[in-house]
């Protein structure tokens, strides 16, 4: 009996020490998230990976928000509180946005797709906090949005590269190894896009897409090229996923291929032309900018212009260097489709697709109205016709285009 | 045609074997009467330590003596605290599997860019090469299947034979076994239980290791940031160890089926494409069928095990297993 008393007390207390440790939290930040003063200014953050990373998702998006910093002129030491390893689970997300809270932070910013119930949550329970959650779909119209980036921009441009390298070793199968298919938008439009690139160039050829079911698994992301390139006699290999495992086969097996997130000509020097990279600081530096010159946080979603997604207009996302690897035309061809979609002039998924032709030294790019069609024949947008909304390559697209073949 | 099947069941083996070499040193580990939650933290250590001495020596047999003693080493800790301290074996083991994890990235994100480029070891990657098995590597579709592999998957078999030969046919693997079955018994036979507990376990351990290094060299030896090599392989191994019903032997059978699902999920578009009227179907099932199938048949196999061995008295799992023993408590 004693004993459970004890038991008792000992959660009150705790319970209160809790309680009361929230509460001081909340009135600290709120106090600080009006201030302009910069050396004050606690940016948080909240991993699904290390911080200590060398290379993936995570990596991207640290390497980031420290680049971001230095750039502002913030402290990473002083400014900069981390949480990471936090899984996709609502409750140690919640725990993760108490503790920054609890030391000051005026943003926090969740990397991954399943925080996105806790950030919304959070920013109601902390209007002076603003929260900024990449990949997903919830906002408010306050403090919270959601960011992400037109990869697919990228990936069409990687897709020309394949396109080029197809023709040039006589192959038209090109393999991508993808994390998930028509599942999320992210991985089907990324397809899409890589298949309109290889094709605008290359009409003949066929992206064989083998779909591993889940988002890190080398030794499946491995296997998975393997089949690509034995069975399905690919001679490129492309990627959406985490590991440079397709590119270390590609580059075994004698092979091409394009990477994904950074430069992959280590793994692969013989093997990468290219790879579609994300520059995360675009997006945090003008996140912790708009964030420090408001009054409010409740002005964030305005000033910042609503959900962001940027794309190789911005910065946000690009290709790694063109490796000796690739064919002639390439760089011409690339640089050409790059300053159509940089002045805003054309989009990938619109009724207008770009024809190539040309030597090296002579590429032109036609601008030819053609209608997108996916592939079983359905027409998504008539020939002639404008852009898909954002909303479809980030929500709702659930369909590979034409030339796209799913091989699991 | 046959190509795709050909290319199925090689596929089959070269990522399978690693599991084979962990089931095989769990084997060990657990006839001296413990349970090693370790494997996953024990093949990590093994198989970067393994692999960077193989890259800096260029040479096979260094990579592989080093993981062999590397992860004997993580084996003599598992032993200190559970056998000379007498601490729990399952929470032992478990902070082995975290700090064996946390040891690799910590040496390899310590690397960076000092890690080496395993292609550019041309001796360590020509040891690792297939060797094809004059005349048998000749059969159609089993040759190249099964007989034109590296040597690690020869010795994967040839150590998985020679563990049950030891258990089976010496006095000492007798005597092993009877600590794991009844350590007071062994003890009062005057049998070093500290020596024989110690020794064997670190043995597994090392074997455990040379698994790791195989995975590691079967993944072309990049390191990356937050993926480690072991992918999981040293959990999925302690299951195979009861699916293996103990035996090294039936380990060989137990990681082949193991290593057919996950193969399957990979290749069942293959084969359902390639032999559309017998196996069109495969190409429905989803892939998460394929993660699972092995660990359902895992259950079975330890219902039908358990049934059988209420039957016939005789199962083979060392009944002391995951009990301390102190000789002051008989």
């Amino acid at each position: 009996m004693k004993k459970l008393l004890s038991v008792l007390i000992a959660s009150v207390v705790m319970c209160a020490a809790v309680l009361t440790g929230c509460g001081t939290a909340t009135s600290e930040s709120g106090s600080q998230a009006g201030g302009s003063a910069d050396s004050d200014f606690i940016v948080g953050a909240i991993y699904i990976n290390s911080q200590n990373d060398t290379a993936g998702y995570t990596y991207a998006h640290h390497h980031g928000i420290v680049t971001a910093m230095e750039n502002i002129g913030l402290s990473t030491d002083t400014n900069l509180k981390i949480i990471d390893n936090v899984p996709e689970d609502d409750e140690q997300v919640r725990t993760a946005i108490e503790q920054l809270a609890g030391q000051g932070c005026d943003i926090i910013f969740g990397i991954s797709f399943g925080y996105i119930n806790a950030f919304a949550e959070a920013a109601e329970e902390y209007p002076d906090i603003v929260f900024c959650h990449a990949t997903g779909y919830l906002s408010n119209d306050t403090n919270f949005n959601n960011y992400f980036g037109r990869i697919y921009q990228a990936r069409y441009l990687a897709g020309i590269a394949a396109g080029y390298k197809s023709l040039e070793i006589g192959n038209n199968d090109i393999g991508y190894v993808s994390a998930w298919g028509t599942e999320y938008a992210e991985t089907c439009s990324g397809i899409n896009a890589f298949a309109m690139g290889a094709r605008a160039v290359n009409p003949d050829a066929v992206i064989h897409v083998d779909e591993i079911s889940t988002w890190g698994d080398q030794e499946l992301e491995r296997q998975a090229a393997e089949v690509l390139i034995t069975t399905y006699g690919c001679g490129v290999i492309a990627q959406h996923c985490d590991s440079a495992q397709p590119q270390v086969v590609a580059e075994e097996q004698g092979v091409y291929g394009c990477g994904y997130n950074s430069d992959m000509s280590v793994e692969a020097p013989n093997a990468h032309l290219t790879a579609p990279v994300w520059n995360w600081d675009v997006f945090y530096q003008l996140a912790i900018e708009t964030a420090m010159n408001e009054s409010s946080a409740s002005e964030f979603f305005t000033n910042i212009g609503g959900n962001y997604y940027g794309g190789l207009t911005e910065g946000m996302v690009d290709i790694a260097p063109l490796t000796d690897n690739n064919a002639p035309e390439a760089a011409e061809a690339i640089a050409l489709a790059r300053d159509l979609m940089v002045s805003g002039e054309w989009d990938v998924f619109s009724g207008t697709a770009l024809s190539f032709s040309g030597e090296a030294g002579s590429v032109t790019c036609d601008l030819v109205p053609q209608a997108l069609v996916d592939n079983e024949g359905n027409e998504i947008v008539a020939a002639g016709g404008a852009s898909v909304d954002d909303g479809v390559i980030q929500g709702s697209m659930n369909y590979y285009v034409e030339g796209v073949v799913a091989e699991s | 045609m046959l190509e795709v099947l050909t290319l199925f069941l090689f596929n089959i083996v070269i990522y399978s074997i690693p599991l084979l070499y962990a089931t095989c040193g769990e084997i060990m580990v657990e006839k001296s009467g413990s349970l090693n939650l370790g494997v996953e933290g024990t093949m990590a250590v093994g198989a970067i330590f393994g692999f960077l001495a193989g890259c800096k020596a260029d040479s096979l047999p260094v990579a592989v003596l080093v993981s062999f003693i590397t992860a004997a080493l993580v084996g003599a800790i598992f032993c200190i605290f559970t056998i000379t301290l007498q601490a729990n074996q399952n929470v032992t083991g478990l902070t082995i599997t975290t700090i064996g994890v946390a040891v690799y990235f910590f040496v390899g994100n310590g690397l960076g860019a000092n890690w080496p480029v395993y292609r550019e070891c041309t001796r360590l990657v020509s040891g690792f090469a297939d060797i094809e098995i004059p005349g048998l590597s000749a059969i159609p579709v089993i040759g190249k299947a099964f007989f034109s592999h590296n040597i690690l998957v020869y010795f994967a078999v040839i150590v998985a034979v020679l563990i049950w030969l030891y258990f089976e046919k010496t006095s000492i693997g007798l005597r092993l076994r009877a600590i794991g079955e009844n350590p007071g018994a062994a003890d009062s036979l005057g049998v070093d239980l500290v020596k024989y507990k110690y020794l064997h376990i670190m043995a597994g351990s090392g074997i455990m290791g040379i698994g790791g290094l195989y995975m590691g060299l079967n993944m072309g030896g990049t390191f990356e940031g937050s993926n480690c090599w072991i992918n999981g392989y040293g959990w999925i191994a302690i299951a195979l160890v009861i699916f293996a019903n103990w035996s090294t032997t039936h380990a060989i059978v137990g990681t082949f089926v193991f290593g057919f699902f996950n193969t399957l999920r990979v290749y069942n578009m293959p084969i359902a494409t390639t032999f559309p009227n017998t196996f069109g179907w495969l190409s429905k099932v989803p892939a998460q069928v394929f993660s699972a199938l092995p660990f359902a048949v895992t259950l079975l196999v330890l219902i039908v095990n358990s049934v059988r061995s209420r039957k016939t008295n005789k199962s083979n799992a060392p009944t002391a297993i995951g009990v301390n023993y102190y000789r002051e408590d008989r």
